[in-house]
């Protein structure tokens, strides 16, 4: 059986935001992470609820691989997919430099 | 004058066919009530006077010619902003998203323009659907037209507000774990969450893939069951999609509505009563089982003795496809870009965590790492691998229970409306909002939220749920709409008859006087 802890440290919280790239300040990680230790607690009887051998749902209805005919048909141009974007150049979404980081 | 704003959609269509009026003096109808009342409702994120008015007239121009687009051509629908509207801002209620404008329609919004419904505008909600009272929208939370000092649900519960404020006739709104049927509630109107697969995802941002479903936010069961219609049906643009027929939902409305549901098997779950269920909830929920007894029904009580851990299974699975879908949200294609404080030439992965810490609400927060904590390695199995585990055994309860009974029955909210503030920093107390509605999500199978009357404590409305098997979608409205007949019979009209007078809102104070 997995460790399941019954609770999550400030400083996991601070781990996790970090893998879902989201910059936490001090103030909103004592907020947030009392309360997901006590929503994490809630969640934990789950643990308990399921025999082995209970096959997993991913998704309500059975679904096999869905085709379709190979056809052209019409998308978005360039310009409407380049629409939203925070900066382009050139008929290319432009972004801050990705090279560099120490991580 | 006709007093337009108040009628239903079914009859919106029929006065249309008459030529007793138009789409445009409709649609203008209801951009007036919108400019009467949303001040202090705030249903609407954005209108489309423009737009909508545009639609309007292209609809009367295909009657004058003899060729409606559908039955419900020129009856004007307000859509929640999680669904992308070509041309029209859509926001999901979350700054992160602010100002974007969509370059494609989503499936369902180009089925309402196909079907020739104008546009009126896009309504309010929780941020990217996460709620269930519309106070985690980055915009400003939504009043209940019952009393503006309280929640309309959530998290479509602009849609809800919207219809029940006679803002708009219809309304769509998405379902992931009761944010169409629990607005209905609270606001006494009628929701629908179609079967999975029965009414297409695409363009519609997602928050749990294997959850969400759109459908109608409407005042009466026929109402929804014509949106039904027009909105459902197989899209080769969703994987997901049921390439089936959705059955004839407005012929079993007109089946229901004859009063009669003789030979039919209602299941009342055990498990959805006792603590925590507000008491006025409960005793108009019997009294609507002693209507349908006397309406022929043989009511049984069924045990899904699963449903107990559906809340918990939800918020393991719910948080980590939203973390996964939320992934999308970048700063470098569309929406927000944040450059951090005090960074000379900043990372694109830097610029990306000031984003999603500027544009995110905390509860799009706290989900966000709750799901990054259920799917990381070393618990997956103990959370998320089990809560898969138990969706099968909800949806094992499900089939069983329907070995016995034709549909299954319960309260669609624990409580009625509750206060503005009460729960917005209390998730589990917010997440037990959705303790009934969330069982029907996880199995896929449809449900629909039926006003059945006021609580006696608070003068409240409730709503009643009714759930059956998947694609057996017309048996809730056959029911649903048994229900809403038997009920009308009794109080003379429809339950928003009852409600507080909106015309007489102090605009100062937004309170009806």
């Amino acid at each position: 059986m997995p460790d399941t802890p019954d609770t999550v440290s400030r400083e996991e919280v601070r781990h996790l935001a970090d893998l879902a790239r989201i910059e936490l300040s001090d103030e909103e990680l004592d907020h947030l992470a009392p309360q997901l230790a006590v929503i994490i607690d809630s969640v934990a009887s789950i643990n308990e609820v399921a025999a082995g051998d209970i096959p997993p749902t991913s998704h309500p209805l059975p679904l096999t691989n869905v085709f379709r005919e190979d056809v052209v048909r019409p998308g978005l141009t360039a310009e409407e997919a380049l629409s939203g974007a925070p900066e382009k150049e050139q008929q290319r979404f432009k972004v801050p430099r990705i090279l560099g980081d120490e991580q | 004058m006709n007093d337009w704003i108040r009628t239903t959609a079914a009859e919106l269509a029929d006065a249309l066919t008459a030529g007793e009026t138009t789409s445009v003096e409709l649609t203008q109808a209801h951009l007036d009530r919108i400019a009467a009342v949303d001040g202090p409702v705030h249903a609407f994120l954005h209108v489309d006077t423009e737009g909508a008015l545009a639609q309007a007239r292209a609809a009367d121009g295909r009657r004058a010619a003899g060729n409606t687009a559908s039955v419900l051509d020129g009856v004007p629908i307000a859509v929640k902003d999680v669904l992308a509207t070509k041309g029209v801002p859509t926001t999901c209620g979350s700054r992160i998203l602010e100002g974007w404008v969509p370059p494609y329609d989503a499936t369902v919004v180009a089925r309402l323009r196909k079907a020739g419904l104008p546009i009126l505008g896009k309504t309010n909600m929780d941020e990217f659907a996460m709620g269930s009272s519309t106070e985690h929208s980055a915009y400003g939370t939504t009043h209940n037209p019952w009393d503006l000092d309280r929640i309309p649900g959530g998290s479509g519960g602009g849609s809800a507000a919207a219809v029940a404020a006679f803002e708009a006739p219809l309304a769509v709104g998405t379902d992931t774990g009761g944010s169409i049927r629990q607005p209905g509630a609270v606001t006494g109107t009628v929701g629908v969450k179609p079967t999975y697969g029965g009414v297409s995802r695409y363009g519609l941002v997602a928050l749990a893939n294997s959850l969400d479903q759109a459908g109608p936010v409407t005042r009466t069961v026929l109402d929804a069951a014509l949106l039904h219609e027009v909105i459902g049906g197989h899209d080769p643009l969703d994987s997901t999609s049921i390439d089936q027929p959705i059955g004839n939902l407005v012929e079993a409305v007109k089946q229901g509505s004859s009063g009669d549901l003789s030979g039919v098997r209602v299941g009342v779950i055990t498990e959805m009563s006792g603590e925590g269920w507000q008491a006025g909830v409960l005793a108009r929920f019997q009294d609507s089982l002693d209507l349908l007894t006397k309406a022929g029904a043989e009511v049984v009580e069924v045990s899904c003795p699963t449903f107990v851990h559906a809340l918990a299974t939800y918020y393991l699975i719910l948080p980590a496809e939203a973390s996964s879908n939320l992934a999308r949200f970048d700063a470098m294609r569309y929406g927000l870009r944040v450059l951090p404080d005090g960074v000379a030439e900043p990372s694109a992965e830097e610029v990306m965590r000031a984003t999603r810490d500027a544009g995110f609400g905390p509860e799009v927060k706290r989900r966000i790492i709750l799901g990054t904590y259920a799917l990381s390695s070393g618990y997956y199995d103990a959370y998320y691998g089990q809560a898969q585990k138990v969706r099968t055994l909800i949806s094992r309860d499900f089939a069983s229970a329907f070995e016995q009974v034709d549909v299954l029955v319960s309260p669609t909210a624990p409580t009625t409306a509750f206060p503005i503030g009460e729960k917005v920093d209390d998730p589990l107390a917010m997440y037990l909002n959705d303790l009934a509605t969330i069982p029907a999500n996880l199995a896929g199978v449809p449900g629909i939220s039926v006003p059945n009357g006021l609580a006696d404590e608070d003068g409240l409305p409730s709503g009643f749920q009714v759930l059956a098997p998947a694609l057996a979608d017309d048996r809730v409205y056959r029911v649903g709409a048994a229900l809403e007949s038997l009920l009308a019979q009794e109080w003379g009209g429809s339950l928003l008859d009852q409600a507080p007078d909106l015309d007489r809102l102090d605009h100062r104070t937004g309170v009806a006087k």
